[in-house]
């Protein structure tokens, strides 16, 4: 077996690019709502904000 | 057995987002086994100071199990799938030929920018350390940490592309690292609020933990990530740099 086998990465279009920014929006929404949200996104009062405060405090983000 | 197909996006992505999860997973283990300890004795001294426990929303067990992994996890899934973007937008622009050195290069340039930067001039705090009153303050200057840590690196790479013998380009790199991260930390405010009877060796430890939890984070989705698309690339590879690979593997 070879040690190294390289991956033909797709070219980059501007298609490519809209879909990578606008998951990149989805996934920096995703980890606002562990790090920073209070309830204005979830919609949950504050139950995921309380329920996700140790790992808040143990990845680095400012909590209280 | 497709050969000499590129894949998509989306085959990139699912293992940066499979990756993230695993990586998440594991740095929850870490900060649970390592962390949570000293996350309890803050809350402890938090309590004594306020004069008692006050009902929580949710129970402190499940804070500090369910809910760390949860958090973790979904954390580490969203830079997972962030990582495996910016590997598929940037490859072709990463000098060189190893697909695990390019997965590894980019993980480890953000456990450098968004962790150990933002780390350095913002270390976390435990509960009972901090003003609530300027938490906008410092979630504002965090995140701006956190950017110029990205600058920074992008910074290193300009500079050390404006060279072309090994030695010169490694120490103009640094210095364009370094040159932005100065100025970075000379700008941003510094917030002084740990109160003055917080016990310092429990402030470090927190700290060393926080820091733990994300380096494991970083290291575990740079490497499972790289495991992942060498699968991929075995399973989709080309046959005839397979065997030029062969031929001058001594």
């Amino acid at each position: 077996m070879s040690k190294a086998q390289t991956l033909t990465t797709p070219a980059v279009s501007p298609r490519l690019l809209a879909t990578a920014a606008g998951f990149t929006g989805l996934m920096l929404l995703l980890a606002y709502l562990v790090a920073f949200d209070q309830g204005a996104l979830s919609q949950s009062g504050m139950y995921l904000h309380e329920l996700m405060h140790d790992g808040r405090h143990l990845l680095g983000v400012p909590c209280h | 057995m497709p050969l000499n197909t590129t894949p998509d996006y989306s085959q990139i992505l699912l293992r940066g987002l499979l990756a993230g999860l695993t990586a998440g997973l594991l740095a929850g283990g870490f900060a649970f086994f390592l962390g949570e300890p000293h996350v309890e004795a803050a809350i402890a001294i938090e309590e004594a100071a306020a004069g008692g426990a006050e009902k929580p929303l949710v129970e402190r067990s499940v804070q500090s199990g369910v809910g760390l992994f949860l958090a973790t996890s979904l954390y580490g899934a969203a830079l997972g799938g962030i990582l495996a973007t910016a590997y598929t937008v940037l490859r072709r622009r990463l000098h060189t030929g190893s697909d695990t050195h390019a997965a590894l290069g980019l993980a480890g340039a953000a456990l450098l920018g968004l962790v150990l930067v933002p780390f350095l001039k913002y270390p976390p705090n435990p509960p009972a350390v901090g003003d609530p009153a300027t938490i906008r303050e410092r979630t504002i200057a965090y995140l701006a940490s956190v950017v110029l840590g990205l600058v920074a690196i992008w910074a290193a790479v300009l500079a050390a592309r404006t060279q072309t013998h090994q030695w010169r380009r490694a120490t103009a790199g640094t210095a364009g690292f370094l040159i932005v991260v100065t100025i970075a930390y000379t700008l941003l405010p510094t917030f002084n609020e740990v109160p003055a009877d917080f016990p310092a060796t429990l402030l470090w430890n927190f700290r060393i933990s926080s820091l733990g939890t994300q380096a494991v984070l970083w290291t575990a989705l740079g490497l499972t990530f790289a495991g992942l698309l060498s699968r991929l690339a075995t399973r989709t590879g080309h046959p005839t740099e397979t065997a030029a690979e062969i031929t001058t593997t001594p």
